[in-house]
């Protein structure tokens, strides 16, 4: 920049240019869709006889109302980020990743299994390990769908949800089976060795550094998706997958590689859940992050950084929710209700363009006549 | 000859194939009514969240009222309005018909949690009323198909009218041809006067409405109660046998056929404890549908404008 433009040596940047900068379109609509949800979820709440405003008082209060339930909120926005993060690069390569549940528990298994067999070795060397062995383990069964995908043409949306259903059967049996705990008549493997625990980062929360990996991923993401040949490539495959072949891209392997790229970061998010709370694999070790990824994904414009911020504002939602149901006695189902409302609006936003059309044409024959 | 006979008369086998038929009647009723949307070029990936609001809507309209028909109907209207919805953002908003789907299946999942508990609260879990099945006089005493196919629940009877219904309307009528068209070249069907966006809509109404019914029949019928989340990935089976029957009623009731099989052979299974954990049995249907969909299904058969947007008078875009 030996020469500035006018445009950028203009010495100073009015008001409104960088409110138009921070409210850009993309975000105007996402914080127009979460403010329609929550008046629909509001009438859902009416129905239930309750005061909305309570409701969400109760709820926001659950969220973030002290340290302790910001920690929890921020718990649960660990693996919804970790998994939405992987969500967010299937789908930027136009392949749809549904499965991220299933590679989540397959991850978590097969880290927690590492973690108990290599029980003697130092933490430094078996958390790296784990975390390897769930991301290799996650994007492997992915892999089975993009192998089918890319061999047999065969559709990766539902092959995904089918191998959903098979991974928790499998774990299921695994943790009743081979590794259940000994002498224990629960779904649940032995517990994981004390310096294979994710450290706590908050003191006198249950916050562990899974958070801080998450954040890492994030970045790491970002920078993959914009600023790398692979990530590139992703993007192009993903918007026009025709014209990708054309220019000499290898779409069949960005295709594969973008899903196993999505498994292993949610099998990751599944190492998280073992090494981080639970400190062992349960057999329903995840309320449906994995499909509540999705819609984390959506929300964030697929964008890593905003996939992020969503999974806060999901995790909150999420703790919330339960006080709110034992403080008001509201169904927590609602917030899951509001949730993919959320997503609902934001695709629909072109309605509100359909409109302005219409009223512009309008106004136009108007002024004709 | 008469071994085989009287084995396939015994209880245990017709228990067998009485029970394929009634797994199969719920996929089968939503891959019907995929027939219509598909081959108007729309893609129905809402299936699951459809069956799994019909369900909870049957269930509870057959609860209140006492009648298999009412809820059957309630059902239906429940899916034709998630049909109406998910149309406006695939046909005339053109989002991506697959996000679309998900979308409306995973707030289905919500929604039908929070509304049945909105509807019985936390307590006992009711029991709807046992609607009872109809023996076919005659037909029902042929051995073998007897009991598969005309010793079942009145909605099992339905399913074969509309398989009918279907044929005769997609195969045999100038509607069906115009569903075709818009499926196979919405500009040139357009051209010819069919109204595209008006023939989706419809199709996705239709679509819709099946799939009501098939969410109904698991609650109504095939377990008088409702649970969370009961459709359990019928909604993306249907899809599968969709591809696999062609599109075609008569070889959709085949695939269904297979499914419905594989399904009651591994809850008897379960029963008779023959040393397979329970787990790997109920993978059985999800691992079936993986190798169907991969190993047997063509691709070629796609409707050429399927999942492509059409703007009316404008040409495709």
């Amino acid at each position: 920049m030996t020469q500035p433009s006018p445009e950028t040596s203009r010495p100073s940047v009015s008001f409104g240019q960088i409110l138009q900068r921070v409210f850009n379109p993309d975000l105007a609509s996402t914080l127009g869709s979460i403010v329609l949800a929550m008046i629909v979820g509001a009438g859902l709440i009416a129905l239930r006889g309750v005061n909305p405003l309570l409701a969400y008082q109760a709820l926001f209060d659950g969220a973030f109302g002290n340290l302790n339930s910001i920690a929890e909120s921020l718990i649960v926005a660990t693996p919804l980020a970790l998994a939405g993060i992987g969500v967010t690069i299937a789908f930027r390569a136009g392949v749809f990743n549904v499965g991220a549940e299933g590679q989540l528990y397959i991850g978590a298994i097969a880290s927690t299994y590492v973690g108990l067999k290599f029980a003697n070795l130092p933490g430094y060397l078996l958390i790296p390990l784990m975390m390897l062995t769930a991301m290799l383990a996650g994007g492997l069964w992915a892999g089975i769908a993009g192998l089918l995908k890319v061999w047999m043409g065969a559709s990766e949306m539902i092959n995904t949800i089918m191998l959903n259903y098979i991974a928790t059967f499998l774990v299921s049996y695994l943790v009743h089976g081979p590794l259940q705990e000994p002498g224990s008549p629960l779904g649940q493997t032995a517990m994981l060795p004390a310096q294979a625990w994710l450290v706590h980062i908050l003191p006198r929360t249950r916050l562990h550094a899974g958070l801080i990996i998450a954040v890492i991923v994030s970045i790491i993401a970002a920078v993959v998706l914009w600023r790398t040949t692979w990530g590139f490539h992703i993007r192009v495959v993903g918007k026009n997958p025709i014209a990708a072949q054309a220019a000499g891209i290898k779409v069949n392997w960005i295709l594969l590689s973008a899903l196993m790229a999505s498994g292993a970061l949610a099998g990751l998010a599944g190492f998280g859940e073992a090494a981080g709370p639970q400190h062992r694999m349960i057999e329903y070790i995840s309320p449906g992050y994995g499909y509540t990824a999705i819609v984390v994904a959506l929300l964030g414009q697929l964008n890593p950084l905003g996939v992020l911020a969503a999974a806060i504002l999901f995790g909150g939602l999420e703790v919330g929710a339960t006080t709110m149901e034992s403080a008001v006695g509201v169904p927590s189902a609602v917030v899951t209700v509001i949730q993919y409302l959320i997503v609902l609006f934001l695709i629909g936003r072109g309605a509100f363009d359909l409109i302005r059309q219409k009223l512009h044409r309008e106004k136009k024959l108007e002024q004709r006549t | 000859m008469n071994d085989i006979l009287s084995f396939l008369t015994s209880p245990v086998v017709s228990g067998f194939f009485s029970a394929s038929m009634r797994l199969a009647a719920p996929i089968l009723l939503a891959a019907l009514g995929g027939i219509y949307n598909e081959r108007a070029g729309v893609l129905n990936i809402g299936m699951e969240g459809m069956m799994l609001m019909g369900s909870l809507i049957g269930f509870t309209i057959g609860h209140i009222t006492g009648s298999l028909w009412l809820g059957v109907l309630a059902a239906a209207l429940t899916g034709v309005l998630l049909g109406l919805i998910l149309g406006f953002f695939t046909i005339t908003l053109d989002a991506n018909q697959v996000v679309a789907g998900i979308s409306i299946n995973l707030l289905c999942v919500g929604l039908a949690s929070f509304l049945y508990r909105l509807f019985y609260g936390l307590g006992l879990q009711p029991r709807g009323s046992d609607y009872g099945i109809w023996n076919i006089p005659g037909l029902s005493q042929i051995p073998v198909i007897g009991p598969m196919f005309f010793q079942q629940s009145p909605l099992v009877y339905l399913t074969y009218l509309i398989i009918a219904v279907s044929f005769i309307v997609v195969f045999r009528s100038s509607w069906g041809l115009a569903i075709i068209a818009t499926g196979e070249n919405p500009a040139a069907a357009e051209t010819l006067g069919v109204n595209v966006v008006r023939t989706r809509y419809i199709s996705m109404v239709i679509s819709g409405a099946l799939c009501g019914i098939g969410g109904a029949f698991l609650s109504l019928v095939a377990t008088s109660v409702f649970l969370d989340n009961m459709t359990a990935g019928r909604g993306y089976i249907a899809l599968a046998i969709l591809l696999l029957g062609r599109r075609n009623p008569l070889g959709l009731l085949a695939a269904a056929l297979m499914f419905g099989a594989a399904d009651a052979l591994q809850l008897r299974t379960q029963l008779l404890n023959i040393g397979i954990p329970f787990q790997f049995m109920l993978m059985l249907p999800y691992l079936l549908t993986i190798v169907v969909l991969s190993f047997f299904v063509r691709r070629t058969d796609n409707p050429a404008a399927l999942g492509v947007h059409f703007k009316q008078g404008g040409g495709e875009s």
